[in-house]
């Protein structure tokens, strides 16, 4: 991926961290987690893992962690939420 | 077919539960307490003569046509304006009685033009009906004399005569044949709630009046069709009617233009739309429309409407005209040949939020079997994608929880970024109505909307707070609430997540998010904000109406959800009157989401991860499903920049000009192989197409809308396809041409399997909806007529969740070079991108987009009215003339996005929503200054649309 399309999932991924770091329950980083499962395209999220790969530079500390835990699992089937959880987003 | 007739009962329906009983005629008839005699009458089939009354607007008494006798009390009262009594035995025929009427109508006939033969109204004229009911024979006063008739009498002009009003290009005045019933001034009042027309004068001189005695184009109106359809003459009639004649057969169907979703009588004379009457019946308008629906329907037979499928191998060639065979061939090869170059996920689809169910349905359908990858996303990502990420998370369903009668019954009406009386204006009117009969209103919105201050309606609050602070707004409002000690603890307690409110309870009781600490942050005053939020929560019912000015910030969801945190605290929620309610933008952009549309989810909003739906579908189609989300718009641009989303199947949307920062998307658009664009024009997009596709339009199809109160209602065909084929049907040519042997003879086929694999349509088919006229989903076993309000006695989640709303300033700031903030809106004539009102006459009203500027921060920059400026932002700048109004508040700029030429999305920037990728429109950072005319960019832009226009001919040179 080139620079701008990182910079700009950085920026998204601070974005949602930004909301869920705010949240008291369930635990942030996993709602985090669970949330690019389910709205992020396979390669969205291979970039940032790649980007997190690297340093993950510009990301905020919940991100990195979101993003980490991303890295060893599946994508969205094996998402921990039961359905709805996650929120569809209609 | 023939021309459904409804009945007019003559006088509005009675809410009394008390029933009373009475005879008319000798007949027992029992009707509820409150309705009149004459209504009464019609109930059992008895029409009592009438000029004066309808039943969409109060009784008036004016005509004396409507005489009944009452044994037992003196005189002949007016049936319209007499209640029924219990017991009382009415006559509505006797030797006085018909007197009376025939002497009521020979005063009438003296005074208007006996050219019924030639009269536009012939056939549909109440005031010839009445003549032949009552036995008119002969008008003893002759014509001679006073009249309003004759331009001059005996050579003598006559200065009670007024020409025709030709003014509005929908629908002439002739106050020659005007009875001065007083129908269309009440039904401007009482309907549509713009009290642009009144009597002037009195006695023998009084006359129907736009305004000051001006020009209907002049005055106030809004050209909604109301006086027109209340006229019971030919007085105010439709243009269209007046060129080809009465119509002879009509089909109901549902309006194309915005999420109200009014329901309409086509009527036709053969494949002729001879004009669009809303239906009485309509549960979504109650008979009433807008400019829009009611005439602007002529795009459909616009010449600039292309008709036969064109190709080209790249962007810089001129279009060819082919057969649909080679278009689809072509279409298909080239989708085929860049997944196997690219792979499977290199290609996706837009399904249209203007199109039906069963094509948003299809569109979707081929993303995820045919393509076998789920790159299917809907315009709805740009609009109201929060509103369904947030209601979700909050409730457990995406989409609004009440029906629009609800509001009937609101105490207090909260409107929030949404602008009712131009983008939903059907709405709007009711709304109107409510408040006029004293619901409170508070309005937040940076700018100040019509609704704030019109006639007879006064907003009690406008909080008209910065661009880009609504979470902060809500959270304020929740602060007060919360400390104040106004929460509904009860409902709280019984339907939400304890250990949530108070988690969120707590959030928002931090001083930091007072009205007082937020002051300066909001520019609205911390006073206002409290007594806002105390009136929110004590007035009584309380329905929260909001609309793309919440959902379109980089914290659109965040702000959704704490609408909803507002409504859960206060116990507003599951039943009539409160709730919360998403303004839906486009026709079926609820059914487009239904449909499946989005990238992550399955039709009925089930995500793709979630093994059950997964199998239904994997069965039913016969393919394995890709268990992981797609591609949402802003991802597929960014994907095609960056190289791996190749190809594009875009249906009924245009995306260039709608979508945020044009640059972006047109440098995505020009990086594709393969753009397939589907569509009743050479929309902007089409600049980038290698395969156009014509498209239907609404008249020209069956299936069904979804409006914003979820309701579902037929389209129906009323002419063949100028195109050849419905949407749908292209849909499938494809699908087949990929290979996927789809064997649909009719949409309705394709609504029964949407209801076969979709839990919450299980009860939905076109039968169904013949029968009931529409239906609210969840539309099955347990509710299998629909239902109008939902979480009436738990919410679809469980318990409702409470979600902390911590503010997150937008990155669109403004500084030294981009001082001024920039949103956008919509204007009641014209629709979204303009692709079709600024095909018909509607581009009268508004010829072009304007800037909207405070008079001080024009006078800083030199701008004057009607000045060129050059508005630019970070992302781009283009130029428009300026209109210097203290509708918004110094520091902020607006304007509308109508017109191509303007390209107001060169400047919106490609922030976006944080859970949703949902642009932020509403936010943009800019400088004005004046300017001697267009951008370079729009100079070039002009030429590339020339050029990409360009359509190679195919007739030969003669021989």
């Amino acid at each position: 991926m080139s620079h701008d399309s990182v910079d700009k999932l950085v920026k998204m991924a601070n974005q949602i961290g930004k909301f869920f770091v705010a949240q008291k329950h369930p635990e942030g980083v996993a709602s985090m987690t669970d949330h690019l499962k389910k709205f992020w395209d396979p390669r969205m999220r291979n970039a940032i893992v790649a980007h997190v790969d690297h340093g993950g530079a510009g990301l905020d500390p919940i991100a990195i962690e979101a993003v980490k835990r991303l890295r060893h699992r599946a994508g969205a089937a094996e998402s921990e939420l039961r359905p709805g959880e996650g929120g569809s987003d209609g | 077919m023939t021309l459904i007739k409804e009945i007019d009962f003559g006088t509005p329906e009675s809410k009394a539960e008390k029933l009373v009983t009475l005879t008319i005629d000798g007949t027992t008839v029992t009707v509820p307490e409150g309705t009149s005699i004459m209504r009464a009458a019609m109930e059992i089939g008895t029409e009592i003569p009438k000029l004066c009354a309808t039943d969409s607007i109060n009784a008036f008494g004016s005509c004396r046509l409507c005489v009944i006798e009452v044994e037992g009390r003196n005189g002949t009262p007016a049936s319209c304006t007499t209640p029924v009594a219990q017991g009382i035995s009415v006559k509505t025929q006797t030797p006085r009685l018909a007197a009376i009427r025939r002497g009521v109508m020979e005063l009438y006939i003296s005074d208007h033009p006996l050219d019924c033969l030639t009269c536009a109204a012939n056939g549909d004229c109440e005031l010839q009906d009445m003549a032949g009911a009552v036995g008119l024979r002969d008008v003893r006063y002759g014509y001679d004399g006073a009249n309003h008739v004759f331009a001059r009498n005996n050579g003598e002009v006559n200065f009670d005569w007024k020409p025709k009003d030709e003014s509005n290009p929908y629908f002439s005045y002739d106050p020659s044949k005007c009875i001065v019933c007083n129908r269309c001034v009440r039904a401007c009042e009482e309907v549509q709630g713009t009290f642009a027309l009144t009597i002037s004068g009195r006695g023998f001189g009084s006359r129907v009046s736009p305004s000051m005695d001006e020009a209907f184009m002049e005055s106030e109106c809004v050209s909604c069709g109301a006086c027109v359809q209340a006229c019971p003459t030919a007085t105010l009639i439709e243009k269209s009617v007046i060129a080809i004649g009465q119509p002879e057969h009509s089909a109901v169907t549902t309006c194309a233009y915005c999420g109200v979703g009014c329901t309409f009588k086509a009527e036709m004379r053969g494949e002729e739309v001879v004009r669009m009457v809303p239906w009485k019946d309509g549960k979504a308008n109650h008979g009433h429309s807008c400019v829009k629906g009611r005439f602007a329907y002529g795009y459909a037979h616009h010449g600039d409407r292309i008709l036969n499928p064109m190709i080209r191998e790249t962007i810089a060639e001129p279009w060819r005209e082919v057969s649909w065979e080679e278009a689809i061939a072509f279409a298909a090869d080239r989708l085929k040949a860049t997944q196997e170059k690219y792979g499977k996920n290199s290609v996706g689809v837009i399904t249209s939020s203007r199109c039906t169910n069963e094509e948003s349905y299809l569109v979707q359908k081929l993303a995820r079997q045919g393509f076998k990858n789920n790159n299917t996303d809907t315009c709805a990502r740009v609009c109201h994608s929060p509103t369904g990420y947030g209601l979700a998370q909050a409730f457990g369903t995406s989409a609004g929880t009440q029906d629009f009668d609800s509001v009937d019954d609101a105490d207090v009406i909260l409107v929030m970024g949404a602008n009712p009386t131009d983008a939903h204006p059907v709405f709007g009117s009711r709304m109107k109505k409510r408040l006029r009969e004293g619901a409170k209103l508070i309005v937040i919105d940076p700018r100040r909307i019509d609704l704030v201050r019109s006639p007879h309606v006064t907003a009690d609050y406008h909080l008209p707070l910065k661009p880009g602070t609504n979470v902060a707004m809500v959270t304020a409002l929740a602060h007060v609430i919360v400390t104040e000690g106004l929460v509904n603890l009860e409902f709280v307690k019984a339907r939400c997540d304890w250990d949530e409110y108070q988690d969120w309870a707590a959030f928002v009781a931090q001083p930091q998010y007072s009205p007082e600490a937020l002051e300066t942050t909001l520019g609205v005053p911390a006073a206002d904000v409290r007594a806002a939020a105390r009136l929110y929560a004590t007035g009584g019912n309380g329905a929260i109406y909001y609309g793309l000015g919440v959902t379109e910030h980089s914290q659109g969801s965040t702000t959704v959800m704490g609408i909803a945190n507002l409504a859960m605290a206060t116990g507003n929620l599951g039943r009539r009157g409160v709730g919360v309610n998403p303004l839906r933008g486009q026709n079926n952009v609820q059914g487009s989401c239904d449909m499946g549309s989005f990238p992550h989810e399955l039709p009925g909003y089930r995500h793709i991860s979630n093994e059950a739906a997964r199998q239904a579908f994997e069965k039913d189609w016969g393919v394995s499903l890709d268990p992981e989300p797609g591609l949402r718009i802003p991802n597929m641009f960014d994907a095609a920049i960056e190289g791996s989303f190749k190809g594009l199947y875009v249906q009924g949307e245009d995306i260039l000009q709608s979508d945020p920062d044009t640059s972006h998307v047109s440098r995505a658009l020009a990086n594709m192989d393969i753009v397939i664009v589907q569509d009743l024009f050479l929309v902007e997009t089409a600049n980038y197409a290698h395969v156009f596709l014509p498209g239907a339009t609404f008249l020209e199809k069956d299936g069904t809308f979804t409006n914003a109160e979820r309701r579902i209602q037929r389209v129906t065909k009323v002419m063949r396809p100028k195109n050849g084929y419905a949407d749908w049907e292209v849909t499938q040519l494809l699908a087949n041409k990929m290979g996927l042997n789809w064997n649909y003879a009719h949409a309705s086929e394709i609504m029964d399997e949407i209801a076969r694999l979709t839990p919450s349509f299980a009860g939905v088919s076109f039968k169904r909806l013949d029968e009931d006229g529409s239906v609210q989903w969840p539309c099955n076993e347990n509710s299998p007529h629909g239902m109008p309000i939902m979480h009436i006695d738990g919410f679809a989640r469980g318990k409702g969740k409470f979600v902390i709303t911590e503010y997150v300033p937008t990155d669109e700031k403004v500084g030294p070079r981009f001082p001024l903030l920039l949103t956008t809106g919509r204007i009641l004539s014209q629709y979204n991108v303009g692709a079709q009102t600024r095909r018909t006459e509607n581009s009268q009203w508004h010829p072009e987009d304007v800037l909207e500027i405070h008079p001080h921060d024009a006078e800083d920059r030199g701008v004057r009215d009607g000045d060129w400026v050059r508005v630019a932002s970070r992302a781009g700048e283009t130029t428009l003339r300026a209109k210097i109004t203290d509708r918004v508040a110094p520091g902020v700029v607006y304007t509308t996005f109508h017109h191509p030429v303007t390209q107001a999305n060169v400047v919106t920037t490609d922030n976006s929503d944080w859970a949703t990728n949902c642009p932020e429109y509403k936010v943009t950072a800019v400088q004005v200054a004046t300017t001697n005319g267009p951008t370079d960019w729009q100079h070039q832009y002009r030429e590339l649309t020339e050029q990409s226009r360009r359509i190679a001919s195919t007739i030969d040179a003669a021989e």
